[in-house]
């Protein structure tokens, strides 16, 4: 039942072959038998989840279902969701139950989908390996020992060990793309401003979207149609028509001409990804695309930019948390400026803490112009590197991750080692672009993601592109041992 | 970049975060690693070059000044560490 895929669920809850109750509880108790050896969830809502279930069912009934009715997933627990608690992965909000629903939520509700529950992350969505959660890491669902990526690593894991039919997820530097590629699911980060980020919780606003963790490019496009749009109550929204995802998947792509960025396979890429990567290219070739090397010449600075731009925004966004309105409270507070620092202390953990720092540094007066104003600037000039490479390609390709998951505690020590995890998926969230990882061959039994960049919009295309590929490889449909 | 222990307090203090005395240390040497980092974008010559506010390069949109939300405070209070008639309750601020 859990290897279908949604458009064959969709279908089968049309023709009553099973009820959305049957399928909800056959993933809830998938959920209680499964997930404790995998953390990948932070709450379970079985119980609005089987009222969700028998809505569906009675509309499905009544020949007025949603595309999506009935369908489970799960929602990263950095969407707000009235009634179910959405920590973020943080102390700060172990306690918050927001009053709304975010849009992203609010859309998949109205389509008809089902929550099973809110899945793990790293704090505030900060990092890329799902340890810096206040719950506790994600375990791989293909190797325990190791990180699922992050920050949407609760998501990804859930996703690969069939806990959920697709997960929604936020990428800010590559917390899509990284965890699809460690967990060997398919990935989607829209365009900024596609999906609303209305009741997302804010980390950094200029890079901050919303998208989709599934099994496949077909699943994720079932999503995708239904999240994106233009939403008033986002100031950035983009207000530009949305294609159908789903129509798109199998258009011809014989003559796509694909650029491969010399710079996406130089030091540091494990030469076994390079080669499943490389491997893949040539499944294109096969069908029909045309190869040619481009050049990035300033994607090497999106690491050192993206650590200006993003902890500058987060010390923005997270000055909100003050132990006043909601969130954590420190007891006993002496006075204002003592609520304030022991409520922050004791709610965020020691990477948000860094991340606050070094963006409130960076911000303070004096610095201003060396560091963010300097970060916009080379900003432009990497997002100018890939206006250039669109002239004369249709997508760019290269691995996702430089090395395949990494073993739990490898990197916790040293800050700057995990941050260039994100070496390759960063550069796209600094242009706004949007980007995919789907799954390639493995390396040693360990997934490994071959990511798609599209130019503005062409999500489209990207599905279309990772469909096709699908469509002739098997490599999506791999499951973790156990989680069959 | 090499940050000192005074530096991370007046980080901490601009943050509005305690500092164990003890997490200094660590702090200043994580801060340095990563302006460390972040400095590889001095090499580039930014000259002429405009910043990039957004990544789509469109302008803030704007709404007519109209009321367009119902008040809810009674709703958003509910989930407050410590409200009074309506009101949040911090520490006394004023003598």
């Amino acid at each position: 039942m859990q290897n279908k895929s949604i458009a064959q669920m969709a279908a089968e809850l049309r023709l009553r072959t099973y009820s959305s109750v049957e399928l909800t509880r056959h993933y809830l108790e998938r959920i209680a038998r499964l997930d404790p050896r995998l953390n990948s969830f932070i709450s379970v809502a079985s119980e609005s989840a089987l009222t969700a279930a028998e809505r569906a069912d009675r509309a499905i009934a009544a020949g007025d279902a949603g595309p999506l009715a009935g369908i489970p997933i799960a929602h990263k627990d950095i969407f707000c969701t009235a009634g179910i608690k959405t920590s973020c992965g943080s102390r700060m909000l172990d306690n918050f139950v927001a009053p709304y629903d975010a849009t992203v939520v609010e859309r998949l509700a109205a389509a008809g989908a089902v929550v099973l529950g809110k899945t793990n992350m790293d704090e505030f969505a900060m990092g890329s390996s799902n340890e810096t959660s206040y719950y506790g890491p994600v375990h791989n669902p293909w190797d325990a020992d190791r990180v699922p990526g992050g920050s949407s690593g609760g998501s990804a894991a859930a996703v690969a060990a069939r806990l959920c039919a697709a997960a929604t997820g936020t990428d800010t530097g590559g917390s899509i793309r990284q965890p699809a590629a460690l967990c060997g699911i398919t990935g989607i980060k829209p365009t900024y401003g596609r999906c609303s980020r209305w009741g997302m919780i804010a980390f950094a606003s200029s890079l901050d979207q919303a998208g989709v963790l599934a099994r496949s490019a077909a699943d994720a496009a079932c999503l995708l149609d239904e999240m994106a749009g233009f939403d008033p109550r986002d100031s950035t929204s983009a207000d530009v028509a949305v294609p159908d995802y789903v129509d798109a998947l199998d258009h011809d792509i014989a003559g796509l001409r694909i650029g491969l960025p010399k710079e996406y396979f130089g030091e540091g890429l494990d030469p076994r990804v390079a080669a499943s990567v490389q491997d893949a290219i040539k499944e294109y070739e096969r069908l029909g695309a045309t190869v040619k090397e481009i050049s990035l010449p300033n994607s090497p600075l999106s690491v050192p930019v993206y650590y200006v731009v993003a902890p500058a925004e987060c010390s923005s966004n997270l000055a909100r948390f003050d132990g006043v309105r909601y969130g954590h409270r420190c007891e006993n507070p002496k006075d204002l400026e003592d609520l304030y620092k022991r409520s922050r202390a004791e709610g965020f953990g020691d990477e948000v803490q860094r991340r606050i720092m070094i963006g409130t540094y960076v911000l303070s007066a004096g610095y201003y112009d060396a560091y963010y104003l300097k970060a916009q600037k080379i900003r432009h000039l990497i997002a100018d590197d890939f206006a250039r490479a669109f002239e004369e390609v249709d997508v760019i390709m290269g691995p996702t991750a430089p090395t395949t998951a990494f073993p739990l505690g490898a990197k916790t020590d040293d800050p700057v080692a995990m941050y260039l995890n994100d070496i390759y998926t960063i550069a796209t969230n600094l242009a706004g672009l949007p980007g995919m990882s789907i799954p390639v061959e493995p390396v040693d039994g360990l997934p490994v993601g071959l990511q798609i960049i599209g130019n503005s919009f062409q999500e489209a295309r990207l599905l279309n592109v990772a469909h096709r590929f699908q469509h002739v490889t098997h490599w999506h449909q791999g499951a973790p041992s156990g989680f069959e | 970049m090499s940050l000192d222990a005074s530096d991370i307090e007046k980080i901490a203090h601009l943050a509005r975060l305690e500092i164990a005395l003890e997490s200094i240390a660590r702090y200043a040497a994580d801060l340095s690693n990563i302006l460390d980092l972040v400095a590889q974008m001095d090499a580039v010559d930014t000259t002429g070059v405009e910043p990039m506010a957004h990544p789509l390069h469109m302008s803030q949109r704007l709404r007519p000044d109209r009321v367009s939300e119902r008040n809810q405070r009674e709703l958003f209070q509910a989930i407050a560490p410590l409200t009074e008639d309506g009101l949040y309750l911090v520490p006394k601020v004023i003598d």
